[in-house]
């Protein structure tokens, strides 16, 4: 039997409602594939599926019964790793059927449950290794590029931490930010960001607390203690990129 | 602002603050109100970390390292010879702003050398932090500290704006106190500690029938001693951490082993090397006491009142008390499973899960993650195959010690060649 190709547009909503077709269809060989990663092939049929929020929703609430199963879905989506769909889709046929969320004996179940902590792991990195520069126009500028699409997770945390300032952080490898502008939290997308320019419209005063920053850094570590290992395992030595402290100017 | 004097001052004040251990910025509940900055709610976190692998959270200086004291384990003592500097209350109060709005930090850790009075440095010290909540509506993380023999009324309004309270035993004896800082009272230190503790109890009970009464030090208060520095035994110092964790209520007590800053007779010299295996040691034995339910006369006592260096306290523990031992993982209870070398209370807790459905074996509890090389010597479990030699302890811990290796085995074989 030729197996099914679902092809989704690489929104949480598309997988969604793909996950949805599936049970609608009572297809049994699928696969799920994002549009951007989709390789046709001879051995089975390709379906474009249409983003349907309605259907997406249903879905959604049929697992509402396991809250954290539903987060662990959610966070093993923005992992990006390639058939994290198929787990997905497994983990909510295993589950829906026998309304156990936590048997970690299922490989897919377990499979998700890693991934989860693996970018829970990254959310909560993000969460400190973001570093604002401020710009001559008042709004705080930050560029990450972290190993998971996490900036829909961390968006709540700054937007709850700096409810009073205009902020942008900018996911370099995903070409997309995230921007609060006092009254909403809001995704864009910028045609021409590049880190130049965004050095070229920093405050006048942006260069002395970079400068201080690093001071405090080197100061505040104790010589007779050193311990480089230890260091490395905290701040990964891929993180370093942006974090001022770490780059000596 | 004068950016190359504050600049200069930071690196004075900050190099002076930095044996200061305790950087946690968790445990608060300091929500973010009217759109203002900053949010202290959620779980504490490390923005970076320092090369000796201590976290960084928490912007950590002094306000003046000026102090009338002269106490011989402080770099900032009056007799010592360096750059003295202070910091004016605004200019904290913007650094701190500054550097939490670009992310750097969780908050401010405030400390200082005493000038004048105690009462006269306290007060400063508040300015600090009512200026951050009151004027600038900030949120984020205050750790303060308390000034030795600083008057009750401070203490208590120092508790409406910090997170955290924390005062320095320093010396867990009175008597090396005495030796090293001949001028501080030990009563100093106790009199603001049994303040907080107060202030937070009846804040507890307030809350129960007004709602609005203010949040007073809602991390509670913290301690620290230097290990190291007059030759106190272990059990000295764990005997006076358990005196603080029950009479005052602490949230943590911190063990700094003593970098030798200064050259004094009555101090190690000062090529001495910092004790970071003892520290390590001790808090194991301090997580022991807190999590697992050990009791600090069973780890240690009259005949047993330093803690080993080359095994970890639990371990040391298990080999003087072979009669509790092999524990059946299958039955025994929460205290016991605890009480066995090589598991933490995560795998304790899974062993309960587990155990509910099915009967556990060496396989299950390796996929769970014990440390099989120190737990097999001290379990039995759904297994046929067990250690059964009646092994005697002493070889149970040479097999140990043959098979791990610690980074910080140096130290300790440098230690044992010396008899």
């Amino acid at each position: 039997m030729k197996s099914t190709r679902l092809v989704y547009d690489g929104s949480f909503e598309g997988l969604l409602t793909a996950i949805f077709q599936v049970y609608e269809e009572r297809l049994q060989e699928v696969i799920l594939v994002p549009e951007a990663s989709n390789e046709p092939d001879f051995f089975s049929e390709s379906i474009s599926v249409i983003t349907d929020e309605h259907k997406a929703d249903r879905v959604w609430r049929g697992i509402k019964a396991f809250p954290e199963f539903r987060t662990t879905i959610y966070r093993s989506f923005l992992s990006e790793k390639p058939k994290v769909e198929l787990a997905i889709l497994e983990a909510v046929r295993y589950v829906l059927k026998t309304k156990n969320a936590s048997d970690f004996g299922h490989p897919a179940v377990l499979k998700l449950a890693q991934l989860s902590r693996e970018v829970g792991r990254e959310k909560h990195r993000m969460e400190a290794f973001v570093r604002f520069k401020r710009t001559v126009d008042d709004t705080y500028v930050a560029v990450v590029e972290p190993d998971f699409n996490v900036l829909p997770l961390i968006a709540r945390h700054f937007k709850k931490r700096y409810a009073d300032q205009v902020f942008m952080i900018y996911d370099r490898k995903r070409n997309y930010g995230l921007y609060y502008d006092l009254q909403k939290m809001e995704f864009v997308t910028l045609q021409d960001f590049s880190e130049e320019g965004l050095q070229h419209v920093l405050h006048t005063q942006e260069a002395h607390f970079d400068a201080m920053w690093r001071d405090y850094f080197k100061s505040t570590g104790i010589q007779s203690r050193i311990n480089k290992k230890l260091h490395l395992r905290h701040v990964p030595k891929r993180y370093w990129k942006y974090l001022n402290e770490k780059n000596p100017l | 602002m004068n950016f190359e004097r504050i600049r200069e001052k930071l690196n004075i004040l900050a190099d002076a603050a930095k044996y200061d251990v305790s950087c946690s910025s968790s445990g608060s509940k300091r929500t973010n109100k009217n759109k203002g900055l900053g949010d202290s709610s959620g779980m504490g976190i490390c923005h970076s970390y320092t090369e000796d692998g201590r976290c960084i959270s928490l912007l950590k200086i002094l306000l003046t390292n000026h102090c009338i004291f002269d106490c011989a384990y402080c770099v900032s003592r009056k007799s010592n010879d360096i750059q003295r500097a202070g910091f004016k209350i605004q200019e904290v109060v913007d650094l701190t702003l500054n550097f939490y709005r670009r992310n750097y930090i969780e908050g401010l850790f405030l400390s200082s050398g005493i000038f004048s009075s105690p009462d006269y440095t306290m007060e400063r010290l508040i300015a600090v932090a009512k200026k951050l909540r009151l004027e600038e509506n900030f949120n984020g993380y205050i750790h303060l500290k308390s000034i030795p023999g600083c008057s009750d009324e401070l203490m208590h309004e120092a508790g409406l704006y910090a997170d955290r309270l924390s005062i320095n035993i320093e010396i867990p004896t009175v008597s090396g106190l005495k030796l090293l800082a001949p001028e501080k009272d030990h009563k100093d230190f106790i009199k603001p500690m049994e303040k907080v503790k107060n202030e937070i109890i009846q804040y507890k009970t307030h809350k129960k029938r007004f709602k609005n009464t203010p949040i007073y030090a809602p991390a509670g208060q913290s301690t620290q001693m230097i290990v190291g520095a007059t030759g106190e035994s272990d059990k000295d110092i764990m005997y006076s951490a358990v005196h603080y964790y029950s009479t005052y209520r602490m949230k943590r007590v911190y063990y700094s082993g003593y970098v030798p800053v200064l050259e004094d007779s009555r101090l190690p010299a000062l090529n001495t090397e910092v004790p970071m295996l003892r520290e390590n040691r001790l808090y194991q034995t301090d997580w022991l006491l807190r999590f697992y339910g050990f009791d600090v006369r069973e780890l240690l006592n009259k005949d047993h009142p330093n803690l080993d260096v080359d095994i970890d306290p639990k371990l040391s523990w298990a080999l003087r008390n072979m009669q509790y031992f092999p524990v059946d993982i299958n039955k025994a209870d929460k205290r016991m499973l605890a009480r066995i070398p090589g598991l933490g209370m995560k795998s304790v807790y899974k062993i309960l899960n587990a155990r509910r459905y099915r009967k556990l074996n060496w396989e299950h509890l390796k996929a769970i993650g014990i440390a099989m090389n120190r737990a097999k010597y001290f379990t039995t479990c759904n297994s046929r195959d067990w250690e059964r030699k009646d092994l005697e302890p002493e070889r149970i811990k040479s097999m140990i010690l043959q098979h791990t290796q610690s980074k910080y085995e140096k130290m300790y074989n440098g230690q044992l060649q010396l008899f």
